[in-house]
């Protein structure tokens, strides 16, 4: 459990982070949202002390990071910073493997990582462990990035704006390895993006920042059905709340017995997918399959019921 | 020249080098004096010799030049430059001997304007050809030992020892070698002192942004004193350390000789080592640092792992500068009994004899030459990141 307490950052007197307090669970992905300038960088550098806070503190499993000193705080803290910061004059593999490498994991050890991590963010190991972040597409600069975050598998990881300079198909997929990584080795994450979409793609909390300030603290549903400012209800966006309060749905939740026309929907599609394709194709209903055999139906009415219910529940 | 027709075809520089070679041909090639003092007669490169002897070397200079204006093939311009040295040296060795022949035993024979005007126009033909090829730094060194091997051999030879030069050369063997000797240690000798005041200094400059605020502009006052003046600064200031810190003499501390020179040379070399090393450190992306940081690399973690080896070559490139400026520099110590080369150039100064100023000139402008051609193959070598850094 990591306890954020009524933590201040001044600059020159004015506060780019104001008294933010916030508690995160262990094994659960928080992402930070906000405007540009709100203070969310800060806010992450105060967790690995990369900036000291004004005043407050933050406090690990009950223990202060004041207590620790900060380069050995921040070798069990994964940290993705803003915009790669990859090595230049090191290859792909040891820009990866940098951590371990302070840790002192053994050489074999170090390379089975590299590849595992290069693996998981679909770049061949073979093709890209020994360039240079140089030869490497913005993308792929920010994968590995990424990868050298997570390479000693920390049990907290920091990550900003992480997925910011992919294009939209490998930003989705990253996102879905992200959350299975993280559910397969139960660690915690504080990722800070600007984006709301990604925030309640991946978020099992949302922290909405604005001017310094920590405006709302929950999940993704109550920051979408009860925005605490009408700060958080222009971040969410008014025209799309159902289509954002769908999206956290799965189709499992509403599939019934029956058939329809067309194509069938996976079971893990959101009923965001599900209304999507009811439009695009006219259909009332859409069939829904799992690992290939149908189960089932979800229909048009049983969406728009659906998304009454959460709107106003 | 018809170079309007076929300009894609011809290398610009390459007439340049072919209009100016052509002039330098017809320039005198050699002079016979009758002794080391007076002033010699000139004498073209037809002339130097039978027409059958001249006729080749003045053939590999006309070659050569016309190579070298052939802009679509590097190597071939290459090729021309080394043809074109050929030539010059093959009329030295022809020319000189037959010159001496029955000229008196006090005659002396020396390269003239046209010697020295076609060998830097061959000289700049192949570093431009170089500059084409963009050789790798292992291929550099090769040709660098080659050239120098060439050289050597030709000295060795002693097929251009009855050079007035060599002659001048051949009467101080003892004290010539004593002088590189003296060059090279004030030279490599206060780089290095600078290297190990100046490392760590631009290491704590780097790191405290006040001493870095006091100390750079101390060392860049140091550095705008004319060095004439720096080296007599140092007399009287050594001098009187001389005198009065006892066992200060015993090693070689006083006004005059090695002790001044060499710490004028120090004082010049601090500001490129230091400011460099500041330089260099600060050259690493700010997000690699703050990454460093957050990964919880210590202070000098950070600094061996990721701002040294990024700075190294814009560090070793202060070392270079300090190195040529001080091979060149330490010609002055010559003036205030420092030894060294300069030691040959102030005693031809005093004799009007000019084979004795270009037997202290000609080596360090030799050794500036090596000691920068060396160090940028280093500073390729240490450049470990790809040339796109995005
Ligand atoms: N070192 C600093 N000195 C002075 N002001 C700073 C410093 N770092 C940040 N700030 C200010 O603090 C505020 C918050 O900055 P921060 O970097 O946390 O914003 P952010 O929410 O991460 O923005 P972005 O989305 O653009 O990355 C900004 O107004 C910024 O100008
Ligand atoms: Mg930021």
């Amino acid at each position: 459990m990591i306890e954020i307490d009524k933590i201040t950052r001044l600059y020159n007197g004015v506060p780019a982070v104001d008294a933010v307090t916030m508690t995160i669970e262990t094994g659960t992905v928080t992402v930070i949202v906000g405007t540009s300038g709100s203070g969310k960088t800060t806010l992450l550098r105060m967790i690995n002390r990369l900036e000291e806070p004004s005043s407050g503190e933050v406090r690990i499993n009950g223990e202060s990071t004041l207590t620790i000193k900060p380069h050995i705080l921040r070798r069990r803290i994964g940290y993705a910073i803003q915009g790669h910061g990859l090595f230049p004059h090191h290859t792909v593999a040891r820009n990866i493997g940098a951590v371990p490498e302070l840790l002192n994991w053994s050489a074999d050890k170090i390379s089975a990582r590299v590849d595992e991590l290069l693996t998981l963010f679909s770049m061949e190991p073979e093709t890209f462990r020994n360039r240079y972040p140089g030869e490497l597409s913005g993308g792929q600069q920010q994968r590995v990035g990424v990868a050298r975050a997570l390479a000693s598998r920390p049990d907290l990881l920091l990550m900003d704006e992480p997925f910011g300079a992919l294009d939209p198909v490998i930003r989705t997929r990253a996102q879905d390895d992200l959350r299975r990584i993280q559910k397969q080795l139960g660690s915690t994450i504080i990722l800070v993006t600007h984006d709301m979409e990604e925030a309640i793609r991946l978020a099992d909390r949302v922290a909405v920042m604005d001017s310094g300030q920590l405006v709302q603290h929950g999940t993704p549903a109550e920051i979408i059905t009860r925005p605490a400012t009408e700060f958080v209800a222009d971040m969410v966006g008014r025209v799309e709340r159902p289509l954002r309060l769908l999206s956290l749905v799965p189709v499992s939740e509403l599939v019934e017995e029956g058939v329809a026309e067309g194509e069938a929907l996976p079971v893990e599609a959101s009923l965001r997918d599900a209304l999507s394709a009811c439009l695009w194709t006219g259909r009332a209903a859409v069939p829904v399959e799992q690992d290939g055999v149908l189960v089932g139906r979800v229909t048009f009415e049983a969406i728009r019921a659906r998304a009454r219910a959460r709107a106003h529940p | 020249m018809n170079a309007k027709g076929s300009a894609g075809a011809l290398s610009a520089p390459g007439i340049l080098f072919a209009v100016l070679g052509l002039a330098a041909m017809l320039a005198p090639f050699m002079t016979l004096a009758a002794n080391r003092i007076v002033a010699g007669d000139a004498i073209v490169a037809w002339r130097l010799a039978e027409p059958g002897v001249t006729l080749p070397g003045l053939l590999s200079l006309a070659a050569g030049l016309a190579l070298g204006l052939l802009a679509a093939w590097p190597r071939i311009r290459m090729a021309g430059a080394a043809l074109g040295l050929a030539g010059l040296f093959w009329l030295l060795m022809a020319g000189t001997p037959n010159l001496l022949a029955g000229a008196g035993e006090y005659a002396r024979v020396s390269p003239a304007a046209g010697f020295w005007c076609l060998l830097a126009v061959f000289i700049l033909l192949m570093s431009d050809a170089l500059g084409n090829l963009a050789p790798g730094p292992l291929a550099r060194a090769a040709l660098l030992i080659a050239a120098l091997a060439a050289l050597t051999l030709v000295l060795w030879s002693g097929a251009l020892s009855d050079l007035s030069i060599m002659q001048e050369y051949a009467g101080r063997k003892p004290a010539f070698i004593d002088a590189f000797v003296r060059h090279l240690g004030l030279a490599f000798g206060s780089l290095a002192i600078a290297g190990v005041i100046g490392f760590p200094l631009g290491i704590l400059c780097h790191s405290r942004a006040q001493l870095r605020g006091a100390i750079l502009p101390v060392l860049s006052f140091l550095q705008t004193i004319p060095s004439l003046a720096m080296f007599g600064l140092m007399i009287p200031i050594l001098g009187w350390v001389g005198e009065t810190v006892p066992g200060a003499q015993s090693i070689g501390i006083a006004g005059i000789g090695f002790a001044p020179a060499f710490l004028a040379l120090v004082f010049y070399s601090l500001l490129p080592v230091v400011g460099n090393t500041v330089a260099g450190l600060s050259a690493a992306p700010p997000a690699a640092i703050e990454a460093a940081r957050g990964m919880g690399m210590t202070q000098r973690q950070r600094l061996l792992r990721v701002e040294l080896p990024l700075g190294l070559p814009v560090i070793l490139t202060g070392v270079r500068i300090v190195l040529v400026q001080n091979i060149g520099l330490a010609v002055i110590a010559g003036l205030i009994g420092g030894g060294g080369f300069g030691t040959f150039v102030f005693q031809g100064l005093n004799q009007t004899a000019t084979d004795l100023i270009l037997l202290g000139a000609l080596p360090t402008v030799m050794l500036a030459l090596v000691a920068a051609i060396a160090m940028d193959i280093l500073v390729d070598l240490v450049r470990t990141t790809p040339e796109a850094t995005a």
